[in-house]
């Protein structure tokens, strides 16, 4: 027989973006361990209905680890503390019982509450419209050997590119800073030969557009990378100043 | 201007400015192991760095860089402060691999410049000041502070005997030991901090540079820790 757990569960209730939140105490009882994370909010949830009280509202889609809609900062960390996976992927078997479970929504002026735990990210789409791609068609996938890519920059332009677009980064950091974000997105083009054109340009397109949406300026402290569900390395950060001071240089 | 229109910007004045002041401390401290050896050969290097035009600019330049350094930390401190928002987590944990000093930089800045201006009032006052105003001795009423004995007086160009004086003192001591604490923590984190926002950086320098920076600061603060703690015994 799997292990259950009984806990507390204290969310963070929120009605609307102008409202002042507040925590509410839920007690969870027999929740099994190979439920996730997600999956015990649900049971709250329809336990909450049948009650004719208000569920909470939560962020997700895919429940894989993929889409990065599914955010919340539990127990002092963003997508909880198991680290390197996403809120969807979190088991409760990783949870003691009689324990309490703090659940908050991502805090920062980049990401404005909308309700309950869940927060506006558009800011992340903006970031993107401003450059975050190539701007000409490439076409049909090439022939592996028609355009030669090193392993090790194919494996780091791989690695930046995992970057799901969560916003744990902008959530963990004491700065409120996207540099994290940012720095995958302009480096998983910047190291490949078509991302390569345009890599200028991009760079000061996004790191401009971060900035009037009022993200904060790094400090290199990597709470972002330590807490990132895909592990994005900090030297993507020194990749994308590089390609911004060599861009402003050249102005 | 980009060096202070833009985020990454900022941060470039920030990290130059700071690594002109390792530079300077780098200076500073191997002037003083001077005084170990020979209190001639120190006051000789305290004479190059009087009130000539070349002291006098490289004072000035000095000057500029801290105050730039200041000017940008509270800056980007205060628009820091705004990005992250009002409302605070309730349940903060401090995720692993993440420097205490990287998230105290300021705190740790205020405390270093605090101290600072102490350590100017003991020695630049009465030595590089007194001699652009003019005067051949020490000011009485600054002295009184930090050393022990009357130090009226004592000729400006006399270094060597400021350095006795100050570190006979052992809450003086003990004020600058616990400075050179605070300059630890905030270079530690301050040296390889600048290199990666000058975008010198990759997965394998990343570990080299945090090497390199703990191993030179150490070394540095050793060094300004060892001429205060041995004028202090060579004064029981
Ligand atoms: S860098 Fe990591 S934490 Fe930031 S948005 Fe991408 S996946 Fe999420
Ligand atoms: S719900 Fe898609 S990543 Fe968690």
């Amino acid at each position: 027989m799997e292990k259950t757990i009984n806990f507390t569960l204290r969310v963070w209730r929120q009605k609307d973006a102008h409202s002042k939140g507040y925590f509410e105490d839920h007690k969870m009882e027999g929740i099994t361990g190979d439920t996730s994370f997600l999956e015990m909010l649900d049971i709250l949830n329809e336990r909450l209905v049948r009650e004719h009280k208000e569920p909470i509202v939560f962020d997700h889609d895919c429940r894989e680890g993929i889409c990065g809609m599914c955010s919340l900062y539990v127990n002092g960390h963003p997508h909880g503390p198991e680290g390197g996976c996403t809120t969807c992927q979190l088991f409760m078997r990783k949870f003691e019982n009689g324990s309490v479970i703090t659940v908050e929504p991502w805090r920062s002026a980049g990401f404005p509450v909308i309700k309950d735990l869940m927060v506006d990210r558009t800011a992340y789409d903006k970031i993107m419209q401003a450059g975050g791609y190539v701007s000409v068609n490439t076409g049909a996938a090439q022939d592996a050997n028609a355009i030669l890519i090193p392993k090790k920059v194919a494996d780091e332009a791989m690695d930046a590119a995992s970057c799901i677009g969560c916003g744990a980064c902008v959530a963990a950091c004491k700065n409120g800073s996207a540099m994290l974000f940012v720095s995958a997105k302009v480096s998983q083009l910047a190291l490949l030969p078509q991302g390569k054109v345009e890599a200028a340009r991009r760079a000061k397109a996004m790191v401009a557009k971060m900035e009037e949406l009022g993200f904060g300026n790094c400090t290199n402290t990597g709470a972002c990378a330590a807490e990132c569900p895909k592990c994005v390395s900090l030297s993507n950060i020194a990749r994308l100043n590089r390609e911004f001071i060599k861009a402003k240089l050249k102005d | 201007m980009w060096l202070s229109s833009s985020t990454v910007g900022r941060k470039v004045v920030m990290s130059i400015s700071g690594l002109f002041l390792i530079l300077f401390l780098t200076f500073h401290m191997s002037m003083n192991l001077v005084a170990l050896f020979s209190a001639e050969g120190y006051n000789a290097v305290c004479g190059f760095l009087g009130a000539n035009w070349y002291a006098l600019v490289g004072t000035l330049v000095l000057a500029f860089g801290m105050f730039v350094h200041i000017i940008y930390a509270f800056w980007l401190t205060i628009q820091n402060r705004r990005a992250r928002g009002n409302v605070r987590y309730a349940v903060v944990d401090k995720p692993k691999g993440v420097e205490w000093a990287s998230q105290n930089m300021l705190v740790l800045g205020i405390i270093v410049i605090g101290v600072a201006c102490f350590h100017l009032y003991h020695f630049w006052y009465n030595m590089q000041l007194q001699e652009i105003l003019g005067k051949e001795t020490a000011d009485v009423a600054a002295c009184v502070l930090g050393s022990a004995n009357d130090l009226s007086g004592v000729s400006v160009h006399d270094g060597y005997s400021f350095i006795v004086a100050t570190f006979s003192n052992p809450v003086v001591v003990v004020l600058y030991l616990i400075w050179f604490v605070a300059i630890w923590f905030h270079l530690t984190h301050g040296f390889w901090s600048a290199l990666h926002t000058l975008g010198w950086n990759n997965d394998i320098w990343f570990n080299r540079w945090k090497t390199i920076a703990n191993i030179y600061t150490t070394l540095l603060c050793l060094g300004f820790a060892v001429v205060a703690v041995a004028f202090y015994i060579k004064s029981l």
